[in-house]
């Protein structure tokens, strides 16, 4: 057993958890995106982040694969780890607004502007489809393509698998592709007030213009 | 495709994750690019999923999943290029070929890439076409580039164009040509030195191009040991000013024409070598001798 403190309490959890699953085990919040239980954690959106450590060595890590350390001590809501927090969702609403997990960190984490080039992108990277596909799915038939700003994901050669089951776990599990706007119909839309500087309805009219790997979709149920 | 030939690629490299770039380096260095097919087989091959390799393939700027053209210009868009206008340079050469960067030509003759520093940074904006650097090009000299790797760069020759490497050699001390007009490396007249180790002295010759691999000749010397070269006129030793970036050794400053060293690592079988301009003051006293 490992003992640590969160946020000044002690707690005493297995060799081998990450500061995420001691912080869940106490019961404090940590806000995560690209992290789910049954998959191998990732460490790509950076919205768990904590500060461990003390004085000017106090640094921040991403709690969703930071090991936990022998006497490690941890604040999951300081001043900096808010700042951060919600300037990761800035980034994130900056990306790709429409999204509805997204836009629910943003309410719940009181963001209601974004300062940055608005983009309206398909995909976070947040590789939660890759690894579903990988690692439950045992399909691999998606995975990222090519790096920096050219990354991106989908299929080999961006032909349709011939190893994808048609589970749909990849949509299923994507923050980006789950919206709670109908903004293909605007006309019936219920709005989430999602508090974007330009609302994405009305920029994007097709549900196909997202991605979607399934030909005929068997998930999708906002045609 | 040579089916039989990638599974032997495969074979010997093992089949852990740490060999898949091996193997892709390989095959790419066999076709110039990564066939689908390849990739595919690979991919079963190891039983890695083919979303991975594929991934894999274009993550690394090195790979290539299109054939590329019988030549390939490289433009330096490093920072060092870069502040000296290589972004004019790229558009030329771009509309001069009427392609975009990492394109091929519709006769499948050129390939225009772009890199991030070519290590002669001192050259800049430098363009390589074929292995031959081009150094301080200018916009009205890219048609001239252009064609002469359409024509094969092989057929220049340093003497007559002085922008292309192959470089002119000669010793920093007496100033006379290292050159070696019998003995030919690469297609080019060899760089001929005495190198002397353990109180021995053997005749070794380097390869004249800038970017060779070619690896000296010369077998007295026992590989990895480091060598102390000398002019085979005037028996001088030649200078070091510097330290193989690669493995430490001393280097060697040869004299080149346009008023910088050429620098090589003087251990046995290592691949160090650098273009310098800094040796300038040094040596520019001689200048004209
Ligand atoms: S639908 Fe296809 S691509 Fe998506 S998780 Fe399932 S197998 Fe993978
Ligand atoms: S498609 Fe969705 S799940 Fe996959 S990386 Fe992009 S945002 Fe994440
Ligand atoms: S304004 Fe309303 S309908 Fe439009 S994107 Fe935002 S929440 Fe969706
Ligand atoms: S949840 Fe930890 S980095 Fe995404
Ligand atoms: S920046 Fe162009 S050679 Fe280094």
């Amino acid at each position: 057993m490992i003992n640590l403190t969160i946020n000044g309490l002690a707690v005493s959890v297995e060799k081998g958890s990450t500061v995420l699953e001691a912080a869940q085990f106490l019961g404090f919040p940590i806000p995560t995106l690209c992290h789910h239980e049954g998959l191998t954690p990732y460490g790509a959106c950076r919205l768990c982040v904590v500060e461990i450590g003390e004085g000017p060595g106090a640094r921040l890590v991403s709690s969703c694969t930071y090991p936990v350390e022998e006497g490690l001590k941890v604040r999951t809501a300081s001043e900096r780890v808010v700042r951060a927090r919600k300037m990761i969702i800035e980034l994130l609403l900056a990306s790709c607004p429409q999204s509805k997990v997204i836009q629910d960190l943003a309410s719940a984490h009181g963001v209601r502007t974004q300062r940055f080039r608005q983009e309206y992108e398909d995909c976070i990277l947040c590789g939660l489809c890759v690894r579903m596909c990988s690692e439950q799915m045992m399909a691999g038939a998606i995975g990222f393509r090519g790096r920096g700003t050219e990354r991106s994901i989908g299929t080999p050669f961006d032909v349709q698998s011939d190893v994808c089951r048609f589970c749909g776990g990849c949509m299923h599990i994507c923050p980006a592709c789950q919206l709670r706007c109908t903004y293909n119909q605007p006309e019936k839309a219920i709005c989430n007030a999602c508090a974007n500087l330009a609302p994405p309805c009305i920029e994007k009219e097709q549900y196909g213009d997202m991605m979607c790997y399934m030909n005929p979709c068997v998930a999708c149920e906002i045609k | 495709m040579d089916t039989k030939g990638i599974l032997d690629i495969i074979q010997h490299n093992g089949e852990n994750q740490a060999g898949l770039i091996a193997i892709l380096e390989e095959i790419q260095a066999e076709y110039s690019y990564l066939p689908e097919e390849a990739l595919r087989l690979v991919a079963k091959e190891t039983g890695r999923s083919l979303a991975d390799v594929y991934g894999v393939a274009t993550f690394y700027k090195a790979f290539s999943l299109k054939p590329k053209g019988r030549h390939c210009i490289s433009v330096c868009l490093g920072t060092a290029c870069h502040v000296r206008g290589a972004q004019k340079i790229v558009e030329e050469f771009s509309q001069e070929l009427g392609i975009k960067p990492g394109e091929t030509t519709s006769d499948n003759e050129v390939t225009l890439e772009t890199v991030n520093c070519l290590g002669a940074c001192a050259l800049g904006p430098t363009v390589v076409a074929d292995g031959h650097y081009f150094p301080h090009v200018s916009r009205n000299k890219v048609s001239d580039i252009v064609d002469a790797a359409r024509n094969g760069l092989e057929t220049l020759d340093g003497k007559t164009d002085g922008r292309v490497f192959p470089l002119q050699v000669s010793c920093p001390v007496c100033r006379q040509s290292l050159m070696d007009p019998d003995h030919h490396i690469d297609g080019h007249p060899s760089v001929t030195l005495d190198a002397s180790f353990n109180g021995r002295k053997d005749r070794v010759h380097l390869s004249s191009l800038y970017g060779s691999r070619a690896p000296a000749s010369g077998n007295g010397v026992p590989h990895n040991s480091v060598t102390r070269l000398h002019c085979p006129h005037c028996q001088s030793e030649i200078p070091s000013f510097s330290d193989c970036l690669e493995c430490g050794s001393p280097m060697a400053a040869l004299y080149i024409r346009e008023g910088c060293t050429w620098e090589v690592c003087t251990r046995r079988g290592c691949q160090g070598h650098m273009l310098n301009l800094n040796q300038i003051d040094l040596l520019k006293n001689d200048e004209g001798k």
